[in-house]
């Protein structure tokens, strides 16, 4: 195995944490200020994805798609807000739980009703197409690449918004104490709409911009999120900073662990089993790190102590 | 009162007389809702198509939603047979599905007809009198994949398929017939949606080929990606990851790949021909194999009714070995663990105007039947 391809399955990894990064940003916002579980967090994801293959198959263009993604599911959030979600924050945790899960069927039947139940097409602009050479001789889709860099610049902005800004200050004060903040003068519940849609928003990004390399369909946002979940849990619920190293942590993992652990086993195995074996641990991969992460630190890498 | 009970009577007496008049009911689980109904809309659609040209009001179909969940398979299978009295029972898409449910059906004597799955155990040791599959055995398509491979000299392929039962049947049938070497096989995980660390594998390992069978929304993730990747070798496939329904989501990617398949739409048949025609005016789209298979399910089932009535099993059951309706696949008949024996073709991708769709370029294999045959004891 050359130094080249596992730089080239590095970056593989690294694209693949930036995505789960989007999905995870909005969910730990969305634990970590209103204490909710959102299970809907996938079916968001996939409403962006949906409003960016339908706007891009009216009008062509991708920029389009991507502001669409943003706008739809934004809306849907804040609209589920207000409707639903709103009367779940003092509720315990099953009963949002039982809440959300019955969003996800909505959305995905809702889904269905008004596109059909066969996948959409969403491809790759011409633009941002085909590999590109990078220095040391590695080809590498410039899409990929371009999905790395938005992943990155969106969590610029958000470590900004949080650390830099009156409503980040107000974000930061809700998640320590929602009674003293509320007491200060502050539309919690308005605030509160507004993580929900900003996460919503984030969610959808991430369906745009995966669904353009991968299918659209109806149900395509359920696995993502019990990765985003074990990404959250890795980083401590509610940092933003955990969020990130922690996506980055499992894309990597994931994907090199699919690539070296079959090779390993086929040091000491026949190829047909070793194969086998080493997807299957593989696939458990990254549930491990969660479970040495937890026993290390058991709030996550970047928890409170709360 | 008296009107309430006199309209209860009448509703009683107009459903007796429903049920006196529908002779054979026929139920149908099959995949509505979620991840994979447009398989499951499709064998309905195909189905039903034939039942409503045939014009029997003799023919009630009871139609369920497994939402390919095996649980819910399996409880309305048993409400078809214990309270619906199903006589004929058909629709599921799935192999695991089909394991937890067709067993169960036909030792409680009512027969079942797969339109789809045909997993191995019950071609095998586990073959049943009452089971007949009409559309493939698993492993079929994948045969026809590596005969082709080998007709076409590659020599050195690259194979993956997702980690569980249909896609180690998958590699093992296209292992079965290829007889070039191997430059990587890989598992990956089932459902996965991103394909970049195996594409980079395929790029590095020196293959010539590269074999997948990745089902569904996989198989688009991962066309999309290798296309966009650059790596340009060709590609073989069965026909699942590029089937009608999925194929427009695919759209430039799957241009030329060459998938297997026991049907399409250009067989030049009569039966073939009145079916798209059909299935276009009704639904308003292409129909895909898995239509072609629901309607070929259906055209079997009134085959025999024309010959035997279904409550004399022995007289039914033969009606049904015999095979004798027009298949939209041309020439038809089962083996002897009533599979079907019969011409796998290998078909390019092509588009036609704005649509992306097949065309056949040669025949895989002839008049195959199984490697499992042999082990049925019927």
């Amino acid at each position: 195995m050359s130094i080249l391809l596992i730089l080239e399955q590095v970056l593989n990894g690294l694209q693949f944490g930036v995505m789960l990064f989007l999905m995870a940003a909005g969910l730990t916002l969305v634990f970590g200020v209103m204490g909710l579980i959102n299970l809907a967090h996938g079916a968001l994801y996939m409403v962006g994805a949906f409003a960016a293959a339908a706007v891009a198959g009216l009008t062509g263009s991708f920029l389009l798609a991507l502001v669409a993604s943003l706008a739809a599911a934004a809306a849907a959030g804040a609209i589920v807000e207000v409707a639903v979600i709103r009367r779940l924050y003092d509720r315990d945790h099953l009963d949002q739980v039982l809440a959300t899960f019955a969003l996800i069927l909505i959305f995905s039947e809702g889904t269905r009703w008004i596109f059909g139940s066969f996948p959409l097409f969403l491809d790759v602009p011409d633009y941002l197409s085909g590999p590109v050479s990078l220095p040391g001789g590695i080809e590498y889709p410039l899409y990929r690449l371009t999905i790395i860099a938005i992943g990155l610049v969106v969590a610029a902005a958000l470590f900004w918004l949080i650390a830099r800004t009156r409503i980040g200050i107000q974000i930061r004060a809700g998640e320590a104490d929602r009674e003293m903040i509320a007491a200060l003068g502050v539309d919690i519940s308005k605030l509160y709409t507004l993580v929900f849609a900003l996460g919503a928003a984030l969610a959808g990004l991430a369906g745009a911009l995966v669904g353009a390399i991968q299918s659209v369909q109806v149900g395509m946002g359920e696995p993502v999120l019990i990765l985003a979940f074990v990404v959250i849990v890795i980083g401590g619920i509610g940092s933003i900073k955990g969020a990130l190293v922690g996506a980055v942590l499992v894309g990597l993992t994931d994907t090199l662990g699919k690539v070296f652990l079959p090779q390993f086993f086929g040091l000491f195995l026949e190829p047909a089993s070793a194969t086998s074996v080493g997807a299957s641990l593989a696939s458990m991969l990254i549930y491990i790190l969660m479970a040495l992460v937890l026993l290390v630190r058991p709030s996550g890498l970047y928890g409170g102590s709360t | 009162m008296k009107a309430i009970k006199t309209l209860a009577l009448a509703t009683a007496v107009s459903a007796l007389a429903m049920a006196a008049q529908a002779d054979t009911k026929i139920g149908m689980i099959t995949t509505l809702s979620g991840g994979g109904a447009g398989l499951g809309v499709d064998v309905r659609d195909g189905f039903m198509l034939a039942i409503e040209k045939a014009g029997r009001d003799d023919i009630e179909v009871v139609i369920e939603d497994d939402q390919r969940k095996p649980e819910t398979a399996v409880q309305l299978a048993d409400q078809m047979i214990q309270s619906e009295k199903v006589d004929i029972m058909t629709g599921i898409i799935w192999s695991n599905l089909a394991m937890a449910v067709v067993p169960a059906a036909t030792a409680q004597g009512v027969f079942y007809l797969s339109p789809n799955a045909g997993p191995s155990a019950l071609a095998g040791k586990r073959c049943h009198e009452n089971y007949f599959n009409v559309a493939w055995q698993n492993d079929n398509l994948h045969e026809a994949a590596g005969a082709y491979a080998s007709a076409e000299g590659f020599k050195n392929t690259f194979i993956l398929a997702p980690n569980y039962p249909a896609g180690k049947d998958a590699l093992t049938g296209y292992k079965r017939m290829y007889k070039g070497d191997l430059a990587g096989e890989i598992y990956t995980k089932l459902g996965q949606t991103d394909y970049a660390a195996e594409i980079a594998q395929i790029r590095a390992s020196g293959a010539d080929s590269v074999f997948f069978f990745l089902p569904g929304g996989m198989g688009i993730s991962f066309l999309k990606q290798y296309a966009d990747s650059g790596v340009d070798l060709p590609v073989v496939g069965p026909a699942f990851s590029f089937d009608q329904g999925i194929l427009q989501a695919v759209g430039a990617a799957a241009l030329g790949v060459k998938n297997t398949s026991q049907w399409n739409k250009d067989l030049d048949n009569a039966a073939n021909a009145e079916f798209v025609a059909g299935f276009q005016e009704k639904y308003g789209r292409l129909p895909s194999l898995y239509a072609s298979q629901g309607y070929d399910t259906a055209n079997l089932i009134l085959s025999a009714l024309e010959k035997a009535d279904v409550s004399d099993k022995d007289a039914f059951r033969a009606a049904l070995e015999a095979a004798e309706f027009a298949s939209v696949r041309g020439e038809f008949k089962f083996g002897p663990n009533h599979h079907p024996i019969q011409n796998i073709y290998v078909r390019e991708v092509i588009k036609e105007g704005e649509v992306f769709t097949n065309k056949i370029i040669a025949t895989g294999l002839e008049m195959r039947g199984d490697a499992y045959a042999a082990e049925c004891k019927m």
